[in-house]
């Protein structure tokens, strides 16, 4: 029930997006996000975006993970 | 960067795992509240690399399964009324009220509808001007400012043939419950990534300021959920307790703003009745007064006979964390996801459902 999955967002118009996910495109609200721009990653729940993605909290995430399996390759 | 296969990678899952199997401290028992969570640590086998002494207990983080009878019987009843269309999500379509499920009310005529977006739901009050349509709405804090948002657009568009059941259930206060009731010891909770998205970090504070227990909010591709567990070990080693954030990409503290200014502004916390959990103070969302004419059921008079429980059926224990699936004694036997007694074996993030499909 929350789920919710990361899309990109391809076109604004008022406060309806269209947004892409593997190819595949839908309409999304915008009302709980109106700063969304071009181009950013959200997360889509029942027809609403419902947060933006933060790509610089994701890259140091994955920078994290990558110092996780350079220990392992270490091993 | 897609946010998904990034989340994936085996080589971290190997190493996190490696660590996960070092844990050497004292037996612990840790919850996910999320059946979203759930869902995804049974299909990403993430139980099978977890030391015997990490156990994991899932919680009551599914609305279809946590509603309550008397508010299933509800939405059957109006659903059944003349000039009513009823809308909802798909889950809730085939679970068991007290007598009768909306699928079988839908069979026997009653025009229900499955929706994907609340926003669907009031296409359909426009293309439906002298019909009634209903939204029953269930959800957690994820999903009711999107409700909220469909009344505003409704009263926007002047559309007064639209209204809701709110059942909404908010997350903090059935963990309070939780923690509260002692039949099950709770070493260590993984929080709900989706939820927390709207409300932040602060709402949990209590878990480990009141309770010294800790809390990690935790995204939900294989990899946070490793990272999100560890997290908590790290924190039951040190004999710290502290709520942390490792879905840092998509969660802030302080939430959505926006979001809870709308879900606020139309909503306000009432008692709410919760399967397995019982009645819990200020645990629901109702519409504030000011939004009366979009309520469902100061419009219409529901009647109908009392609610009663499915006997046998123990999925108020397997949402408390008081009981796993295999204990029950219809689980798998009287009730399978084709034939459902109970609605964690209907609700695709239902507990019952995940065991059933990739725990046995």
């Amino acid at each position: 029930m929350c789920l919710a999955i990361p899309v990109k967002v391809i076109a604004i118009e008022d406060d309806m997006a269209v947004v892409e996910l593997g190819g595949v495109t839908r309409r999304a609200s915008l009302m709980l996000v109106p700063e969304t721009r071009v181009g950013d990653y959200v997360l889509l729940h029942a027809g609403f975006a419902i947060q933006r993605l933060d790509e610089e909290e994701a890259q140091e995430t994955l920078r994290l993970f990558a110092e996780i399996a350079a220990a392992e390759e270490g091993l | 960067m897609k946010y998904i296969e990034e989340f994936r990678q085996g080589d971290v899952a190997t190493e996190l795992a490696r660590r996960l199997k070092a844990y050497a401290g004292r037996p612990v028992n840790l919850m996910e509240v999320c059946g979203t969570h759930t869902v995804s640590i049974f299909r990403h086998g993430i139980r099978s690399l977890l030391p015997p002494n990490v156990n994991m207990l899932s919680g009551p983080g599914c609305p279809v399964c946590v509603t309550a009878n008397a508010d299933l019987d509800k939405a059957i009843a109006l659903a059944r009324e003349p000039g009513v269309i009823l809308a909802t999500f798909g889950d809730m379509l085939k679970v068991p009220g007290s007598y009768s499920s909306l699928r079988e009310a839908k069979a026997e005529g009653a025009d229900v509808r499955i929706v994907y977006s609340p926003l669907d739901a009031l296409e359909i009050a426009r293309e439906n001007p002298t019909k009634s349509v209903v939204f029953y709405a269930i959800g957690f804090e994820t999903t009711a400012p999107a409700i909220a948002c469909s009344i505003l657009e409704a009263e926007r568009l002047g559309l007064d043939n639209y209204s809701i059941i709110s059942v909404h259930k908010l997350i903090p206060p059935a963990i309070r419950a939780l923690l509260d009731s002692d039949d099950v010891r709770i070493d260590g909770f993984l929080l709900p990534g989706h939820v927390s998205t709207i409300i932040g970090s602060r709402p949990y504070e209590f878990i480990a300021d009141h309770y010294g227990v800790p809390g990690v909010i935790t995204g939900f591709e294989p990899l946070d959920i490793l990272q999100g567990i560890a997290m908590l070990l790290d924190q039951i080693i040190g004999g710290k307790a502290r709520i942390e954030i490792q879905y840092r990409r998509a969660v802030r503290p302080e939430g959505n703003v926006k979001a809870l200014e709308y879900l606020h502004r139309l909503f306000e916390p009432c008692d709410a009745e919760w399967r397995g959990l019982g009645l819990i103070p200020k645990s629901g969302l109702r519409l504030r007064e000011e939004y009366a004419s979009f309520d469902a059921e100061r419009r219409f008079e529901i009647n109908g006979p009392p609610p009663r429980e499915h006997p046998g059926c123990r999925c108020g224990d397997v949402l408390r964390g008081a009981a796993t699936p295999p204990e029950c004694p219809l689980f798998a036997k009287a009730c399978t996801p084709e034939h459902a007694v109970g609605p964690c074996m209907v609700s695709s993030e239902g507990t019952c459902a995940a065991w059933y499909r990739y725990g046995r």
